[in-house]
């Protein structure tokens, strides 16, 4: 499997987006907005579309988009125009919405847009990966370095600010994060799926974990694993790689919370 | 910490008005001064407007009229004092099962910031921390395993742990046993003596702090009185205001 370079290229790049996406996800899900990844794949889908329809790269103009719906989400949930869930909806809808305007109008409302949904092995070029490895680099480094203050206004933003956090730029880097990774995610899982490999290893972390830093650490665990596992089941029984990774995923968290449910966890 | 013979109040509050949107005025043209190292009981019936005035204080609501300042600064700007805050009913939202240290450490960002990682010093102050409140054995334990009056001391212990100038309590005793709430009003009466933590303490019962108030605050929608506890007329002396 690992001779073809194209599986080598996906197993790179989907080694940095299993650890990633659960490691942004993580904040995420704590933050009880686990829908923002959703949300934000569906605005890169909008992206995919409009890069297509200019003719420039699909994943630029996925990020870029991305990254201004995060923006959006949060401009309108701190300036108290829409309540949180509003705003995702907001920007949610007009996202799907937007995409699917701009395919069709560049006429490519077909089975290549498959790839962009739902993820393709065959579809990470190397220069792909140096994208994924740069933006992959650049979140973990912002995750390490912020790692305290996006713990404490997770943990208690109220508490945070009083003590001096600035709790909205710490909330703005979690969103932007979130976009990133949508955005160089969306090749292994597509953006359909992207916000479940964002938020399942999480959950399964939580039910296994005894503490704060072990659930992240368990969840970037899981998340790799189940990209690992999806991307070589992918190959060999020739399944779309977005899905059967997330399905992997999935089915960690099932078992996880089987065998511990939450009243029952640590 | 404090600097002893400052003469900028701790908390300054002046003509300060508050409503919830949609609602009736909270808080209507409250004004006091509180000077650094005092212990400052606010006192009054549920809804009557303490925790308003406390979340005033700290800069988590935004008066309608008047100016808030701490330390002679608007607060939660730089070069303003550091803020120990335990809110009304503290308590987890997230899904993970963070330890006491975690949640302690967390009270480390009024000292170091958001930015890197923790220092030995800081560790040590969060172990000092969790010491203080009687947890130091069960520091790497979930908080969600623990009861609800330790759960409380673990709160405690995050906003000492930011080794406060201004120390900001609402209801802190609640779900706390009495020998605890004993505890805590040494502790809290320690730090304002050797150190000149300021306090604010919001209750609706003040039995175990009562000898250590050096202040009392009755609020009614106003401040209807402040002044020393023994001062408080015979008519305001209600058992379900004040203990």
């Amino acid at each position: 499997m690992l001779r073809f370079e194209f599986m080598r290229l996906a197993f790179a790049a989907g080694a940095v987006v299993g650890l990633l996406a659960p490691a942004v996800g993580f904040f995420l899900v704590e933050r009880r907005a686990a829908l923002v990844g959703d949300g934000l794949g569906h605005l890169a889908f909008a992206g995919v579309a409009a890069g297509t329809l200019l003719g420039i790269s699909p994943v630029g103009t996925a990020l870029v988009f991305a990254v201004a719906g995060a923006l959006a989400i949060q401009w309108l949930g701190t300036r108290r125009h829409a309540a949180g869930d509003q705003a995702l909806a907001l920007v949610f809808y007009t996202g799907i919405a937007l995409g699917v305007v701009l395919v069709s109008a560049a006429g490519r409302l077909d089975a290549g847009l498959f790839a962009f949904l739902f993820g393709s092995i065959l579809t990470v070029e190397s220069s792909d990966l140096w994208l994924i490895l740069a933006l992959g680099g650049v979140a973990f480094l912002a995750i390490g370095l912020l790692w305290r203050g996006l713990v404490a206004t997770t943990l208690d933003p109220e508490g945070s600010r009083v003590a001096g956090a600035r709790v909205a730029a710490l909330d703005t880097v979690v969103a932007v994060l979130a976009a990133l990774t949508v955005g160089i995610s969306m090749r292994i899982v597509g953006v359909l799926l992207v916000a479940a490999l964002m938020t399942l290893p999480v959950i399964a972390a939580q039910r296994l974990a005894w503490s704060l830093s072990s659930t992240f650490g368990l969840a970037a665990l899981v998340g790799l694993g189940s990209v690992l596992v999806g991307l070589t089941i992918s190959y060999y029984a020739d399944l779309p790689p977005g899905g059967t990774i997330v399905l992997v995923a999935a089915a960690v968290a099932l078992v996880a919370t089987v065998a511990r449910p939450v009243g029952r966890a640590r | 910490m404090h600097v002893t013979g400052d003469t900028v109040p701790a908390v300054m509050l002046d003509g300060v008005s508050f409503a919830y949107p949609g609602g009736p005025a909270a808080l209507e043209d409250a004004t006091l001064a509180v000077e650094r190292g005092s212990f400052v009981g606010i006192a009054g019936p549920n809804g009557g407007g303490k925790t308003t005035l406390l979340r005033l204080a700290l800069g988590l609501e935004r008066p309608a009229t008047g100016t808030v300042l701490l330390h002679g600064r608007p607060p939660g700007t730089r070069g303003g004092p550091r803020v120990g805050y335990l809110p009304q009913r503290a308590h987890l939202t997230a899904g993970s099962p963070v330890t006491v240290r975690e949640i302690v450490s967390a009270g480390r960002l009024a000292v170091r910031g958001a930015f890197g990682p923790l220092r030995a010093v800081d560790r040590a102050a969060v172990a000092a921390a969790i010491e203080r409140v009687g947890l130091a054995e069960r520091a790497d334990v979930p908080l969600r395993t623990l009861s609800g009056g330790m759960q409380q001391r673990a709160f405690i212990a995050k906003a000492l742990a930011a080794e406060p100038a201004l120390l900001a309590l609402d209801e802190p005793t609640t779900g706390v046993d009495a020998a605890s709430q004993e505890t805590l009003a040494a502790l809290l009466d320690e730090l304002r003596r050797e150190l000149g933590v300021t306090v604010l303490y919001v209750s609706h019962e003040f039995g175990a702090v009562e000898h250590v108030v050096t202040r009392l605050l009755l609020v009614r929608g106003r401040i209807t009185f402040d002044g020393l506890p023994s001062e408080l007329p015979g008519h305001l002396h209600d058992p379900s205001h004040v203990h």
